[in-house]
């Protein structure tokens, strides 16, 4: 069963368990990191470099520092000093600005190729098997291939996010407008609509909500790889951020990327949720 | 005699190891109503269809206003068993594309126009801005009939299009389609299951036999004076007679003479039979 629950009562249990999450997390890491230096593993230590050499001086933060070094990056998140020290507003729009060109065009590709597939069951049967196949590849396999034609690391990045959000669009797209109902269809037959007419009034109203849910679904896995991605190429972007801090050993500024790229996510899934409800019907 | 608009000239629709109906006659005149009538899937959509021209037939051919059908036209609009409204436009908006399709030139102002007087006049100026979601299923059934009505076709066909609707509703709006046809004087086809909504619309009845194989076994004149009514036509002498006789069809002889034709059956022209010119039973001595 399931009873409406008055917002403020969630609004409420959701304070009380970050409180609890916070608080708990605060007294542990405090414990570990003040007391006497812990012994260190030399080939550890050789690892982690010079940070870690200086005999366990990095105990994993606790909230309150996290949130001092948040304030801080906050501050002035967009400062550009030097190729190496940008700030992390910049590294995110970095990201964002790949995920665009790279779902933007992969938009363009698979929503007008989905509506021919969709139209057309010659070229459904005729290209499942490849879509098939590529489909489960995951998309961090095309950069090395991406890295040898393309021969620029920001490029490959964008086609790897291409790739990675073509297949979802790809399939809703074909899928919606092989559901439009057939009455519709006949509707439009009747009226002697025309092809162009009957694909912009009647197909691609009729399957939007469907695409919409593909490109929601494609976002999604965009943001996801841009992180692996931008790890793998380096240079810039909120990936290559989080690499940097590794190497930094600044265990706070991960923790602050990882937020800010859950709340990065959940903006991106909201913006389309919003569109994909201007152009849901109901029946 | 009149050249009639609508031929059906030995249709005959099969899909494989399943012959729906084969040699069918029968015409439609300018002007007319003609209703078919027969149990289900007998064929009677089927039939609607290729008229329409969303189907075609596996042999013979169906001539409109002299010529051969190929495909569908907006001269023979469609109201639709469901109603086929697109759910993501209002229902001024569904009445405006339409109307856009028969006038490519109009601008948005003048198709808005166009399609709040087609929906005035089945009396929805009221809900023109409301999505088919919100409407009932008579109002929608009314958007579908202002929708096809409004581009002006030489005919008009349904397809049970009052079936899905309870018996208030479904009453008030065949005296609608009966006043609408008969102000513009429009050719229509409409399939039912309804006898009574038959003999208030219909000036003829086609009768089908059951399927596989179905014909169009007898043509009921319907001889009854227009205008009819709803309220009236039970009273109506001969009323009783036609309504008999149609439903002892459908209860008995559309099964008896399933699959068979008798040996002077002639498919070009089935008998006509006029049950309410029938002279009174000996009640007058
Ligand atoms: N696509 C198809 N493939 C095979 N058989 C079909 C197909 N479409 C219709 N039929 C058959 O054709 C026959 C007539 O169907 P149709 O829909 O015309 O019946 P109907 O008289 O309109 O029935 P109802 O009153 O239930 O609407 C049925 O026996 C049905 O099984
Ligand atoms: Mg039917």
């Amino acid at each position: 069963m399931h009873r409406t629950v008055p917002f403020w009562q969630q609004a409420l249990l959701s304070a009380l368990l970050l409180g609890l999450f916070l608080g708990a997390w605060e007294l542990a890491a405090g414990r570990g990191g003040g007391g006497t230096g812990v012994a260190v593993d030399p080939e550890y230590a050789a690892l982690l470099g010079q940070a870690a050499a200086q005999g366990g001086q990095t105990p994993f933060p606790r909230p309150s520092e996290i949130a001092v070094r948040l304030w801080e990056l906050l501050r002035d998140p967009f400062y550009v000093r030097g190729t190496n020290d940008q700030g992390i507003g910049v590294q995110v729009a970095y990201s964002l600005l790949r995920v665009a060109a790279g779902f933007g065009l992969a938009a363009l590709v698979a929503i007008p190729l989905g509506f021919l597939i969709g139209m057309s069951p010659l070229l459904s049967g005729a290209l499942n098997p490849f879509i098939q196949v590529l489909r489960p590849v995951s998309p961090l396999a095309w950069m090395p291939l991406a890295l040898f034609t393309i021969k620029d690391s920001a490029i490959s990045s964008i086609f790897v996010i291409f790739i990675c959000s073509v297949w979802p669009m790809l399939l809703n797209t074909a899928f919606g407008v092989q559901s439009v109902r057939r009455e519709w269809l006949n509707v439009a037959r009747t009226l002697e609509a025309g092809t162009l007419r009957t694909a912009f009034r009647v197909i691609l109203p009729a399957a939007a909500p469907t695409i919409l849910t593909g490109m929601r679904i494609s976002i999604g896995i965009a943001w996801l790889v841009i992180v692996a991605a931008e790890m793998l190429v380096g240079g810039t972007g909120i990936g290559y951020w989080v690499w940097n801090q590794w190497n930094n050993l600044s265990l706070s500024d991960i923790v602050i990327a990882i937020l800010l790229i859950g709340i990065v996510g959940l903006l991106l899934d909201r913006a389309l949720g919003a569109v994909q409800r201007l152009v849901a019907w109901q029946d | 005699m009149q050249h009639p608009y609508v031929s059906f000239e030995g249709v005959t629709r099969a899909y494989p190891g399943h012959v729906v109906f084969r040699d069918l006659w029968f015409g439609v005149n300018r002007g007319e109503f003609v209703c078919l009538v027969g149990h289900s899937g007998c064929g009677k959509t089927t039939v609607l269809n290729i008229l329409a021209g969303l189907d075609a037939p596996n042999a013979g051919g169906v001539i409109v206003d002299g010529q051969e059908i190929s495909g569908p036209s907006l001269d023979r609009a469609v109201i639709f068993q469901g109603h086929a409204l697109m759910p993501w436009m209002t229902a001024e908006q569904n009445v405006a594309f339409a109307l856009s399709c028969r006038h490519p030139g109009w601008g948005k102002a003048k198709l808005r126009d166009a399609a709040r007087a087609a929906l005035e006049k089945v009396g929805l100026g009221q809900a023109a801005d409301r999505k088919p979601a919100m409407l009932s299923g008579g109002m929608k059934q009314r958007v579908g009939i202002a929708r096809a009505l409004a581009i002006e076709p030489k005919m008009l066909l349904m397809d049970e299009p009052f079936s899905a609707l309870d018996a208030l509703t479904r009453g008030a709006l065949q005296d609608e389609v009966a006043r609408l046809v008969a102000e513009a004087n429009q050719t229509a086809f409409m399939i039912t299951h309804d006898v009574d909504e038959a003999i208030l619309l219909a000036d003829r009845i086609l009768l089908m036999t059951n399927g596989p194989d179905a014909r169009c076994a007898e043509v009921v004149m319907n001889t009854l004076p227009k205008p009819r009514n709803r309220a009236t036509l039970h009273k109506l002498p001969g009323y009783h007679a036609l309504r008999d006789h149609i439903l002892e069809f459908l209860l008995t002889r559309s099964r008896t003479l399933a699959g068979t034709r008798p040996a002077d059956w002639d498919p070009k022209s089935p008998p006509d039979v006029r049950p309410a010119d029938a002279p009174l039973p000996a009640a007058a001595e």
